[in-house]
């Protein structure tokens, strides 16, 4: 991929507009034919997820696709909710989220925009350090994380062991660094020329002109932690902490004989889980386009 | 600040300023800025990397707080038991497995959905949406989904009658690790369809036109032009599938209960967990992750070699 310089209004423009590559003789119906294939495969997972936890009657064979109108019942969710207290469960994958946004908004932007605009000894070194950070699995660290955090500090069972080794999205940061890097020198000598601080031409110049990037990548760093099971479900062994993804997941591997309708129960707790997320990218979607990623990715 | 305190002449005003430059580059402030994320990264990246090295080379075992024991260094010992674990070289065989379904299956389909995309089609957002909505969906829910399309008097057992496999899918062990291969390249493709459609839409549009002119057939535009020129992506999609593999947790966890059936679905990560956590062998899991550490680095160093060679 050639480095292509564009401003960042280009690109949030170019990322909305359908261009069509391929030469328009080139029949389309197969096109077609493939994505509907696709969306299919896709969707099913979805659909059937909704249908199942609607079932009054678990039904699992290929009868049970189609949903009953005698078969639907709510019940499901009343029966998850008495199970895991889905409020709590919410508010913890919340608080876990929200920390995690907020500390990635804060320091990020402002290690993005040092990366890229501010030459300062250690730059650098910090940038290596980010690549790195990007390269390895933050799961292969798992053991000194779980020595230091809960044995050695202390922070089993709390929102902030929980958001720690999350605080800061090195993603987001790369991301922050590669849009910052787009906007041209000049803007800035020009606003330290007439005295402005770096602090004040972060917030009133250079953000503004980033915001599909921010909301870029505040999207990706929303799915890490709403979704993550391994850390919160090694550091929260109370089930008042746990997200909601480990306290389905527990539910799952523990107590589903307890319940008439496992089946129904479970769904429906995947369904309360999985909505946020894909609601948000739905809402959010022509921010979540190939330009914006691609940027991000390619280095 | 404490050059200013030593020099308090406004006099020597500039050769201060030059010689706090010299020495902290020329926007001071950056430093301050990149604090909080250098901060983040010593704490909770660098001392936990070297925490890991130090533990792999000791004996180590959780303790009830307060009690203090020996912690002997042990040199190679550990990794030594790593490399002799048959546990552990069946994990690295069924990321291998994962490897060889999961890369050919990946770049396959997610090439070709996007070329299916990369053209003025009806309900293209909403094609889009489709495929990326489970790569943002939590793995639980999912998973949760999967189990029970795939259980014995599943769905998908329904659909193929006589052909299921027995025992199912996620239960049986040839097919447990395929199952999970299988499962993350549907949750994952999404992704990799949004980075092969920013490629493809820097593909020279001249280039078709000159084969379409030359009268190129499909395969042969798809062959000369498509696929070279979303090489980049191409190259990325496989380093970040080997991370994936080296990185598997949830999904053996969750889907095949606990790396099962015998073992045939355990990823290293999980073997990290159960030994290092539900064992208390923690100087055991280091070692490890240091080895997949290791592994993950010199695969990303080969592969900006190839890259840089072929630039």
């Amino acid at each position: 991929m050639t480095e292509t310089v564009r401003t960042v209004d280009e690109v949030a423009v170019a990322s909305e507009d359908v261009t069509a590559v391929e030469p328009r003789t080139s029949r389309s119906w197969w096109r077609l034919l493939v994505l509907l294939i696709g969306a299919l495969v896709f969707v099913f997972p979805f659909y059937y997820m909704i249908v199942g936890s609607l079932q009054k009657q678990s039904n699992t064979s290929l009868s049970g696709v189609l949903p009953r109108p005698s078969n639907i019942t709510l019940h499901n969710y009343g029966e998850i909710n008495a199970a895991l207290s889905l409020g709590k469960a919410l508010i913890n994958s919340g608080i876990f989220t929200g920390g995690v946004l907020l500390a990635t908004v804060v320091f990020g932007v402002l290690a993005g925009y040092a990366l890229a605009q501010l030459r300062f000894r250690g730059r650098s070194l910090l940038f290596v350090m980010m690549l790195l950070l990007l390269m390895v699995p933050f799961q292969l660290l798992i053991i000194p994380l779980y020595v230091l955090i809960v044995r050695n500090y202390g922070l089993g069972n709390s929102y902030l062991g929980m958001i720690a080794p999350f605080a800061i999205n090195s993603t987001a940061v790369f991301i922050f660094r590669q849009y910052f890097l787009q906007l041209p020198k000049e803007l800035f000598d020009a606003a330290r020329i007439d005295g402005a601080n770096e602090l004040r031409i972060l917030t009133r110049i250079a953000l503004p002109l980033v915001r599909p990037a921010l909301l870029t990548a505040m999207l990706l760093t929303f799915i890490g932690p709403w979704n993550e099971y391994l850390w919160p479900f090694l550091i929260t062994k109370q089930q008042s902490m746990q997200p909601l993804a480990v306290a389905l997941a527990n539910y799952m591997n523990t107590v589903q004989s307890t319940v008439s309708n496992p089946f129904g129960t479970i769904l429906a707790g995947a369904f309360v889980l999985a909505v946020p997320a894909v609601v948000l990218f739905l809402a959010f979607q022509r921010y979540f386009v190939a330009p914006n990623i691609g940027s991000a990715v390619k280095g | 600040m404490k050059l200013e305190a030593e020099l308090p002449h406004s006099a020597r005003e500039p050769r201060m300023t030059r010689l706090a430059r010299a020495v902290l580059g020329r926007q001071p402030i950056g430093l301050a800025f990149g604090a909080p994320y250098a901060l983040f990264i010593a704490v909770l990246f660098a001392y936990p990397l070297g925490l890991a090295v130090w533990i792999s080379f000791h004996r180590y075992f959780f303790t009830a707080p307060g009690v203090s024991v020996a912690r002997p260094f042990v040199g190679l010992a550990n990794y030594r038991a790593v490399f002799a674990d048959p546990e552990v070289l069946r994990s690295f065989l069924n990321i291998l497995i994962f490897l060889v379904i999961n890369v050919p299956l990946t770049v396959g389909l997610s090439l070709l959905l996007a070329t299916a995309l990369n053209a003025a089609i009806p309900f293209r957002a909403f094609f889009r949406a489709c495929f990326y909505v489970p790569y943002v969906t939590a793995s639980v829910a999912m998973v949760a989904v999967w189990l029970f399309m795939f259980s014995s008097g599943g769905v998908v057992n329904s659909v193929l009658g006589p052909l299921a496999p027995v025992p199912s899918w996620l239960v049986n062990q040839n097919w447990a690790m395929p199952s999970i291969a299988i499962y993350v390249t549907w949750k994952q493709l999404g992704f990799f369809i949004l980075l092969y459609l920013a490629a493809l839409q820097n593909v020279p549009k001249e280039l078709y036109e000159a084969a379409s002119m030359d009268g190129a057939s499909w395969w042969h535009r798809l062959r000369s032009v498509t696929i070279p020129g979303v090489r980049t992506v191409t190259t990325l999609i496989t380093l970040l599938a080997i991370i994936v593999g080296a990185n598997l947790f949830t999904e053996p966890y969750l889907l095949t209960a606990g790396g099962g059936p015998n073992g045939k679905s355990a990823s290293p990560v999980l073997l990290m967990y159960q030994t290092g956590i539900e064992q208390n062998h923690p100087d055991f899991a280091s070692a490890l992750g240091i080895i997949l550490v290791i592994g993950v680095l010199l695969i990303v160093g080969v592969q900006r070699l190839l890259q840089r060679n072929q630039t």
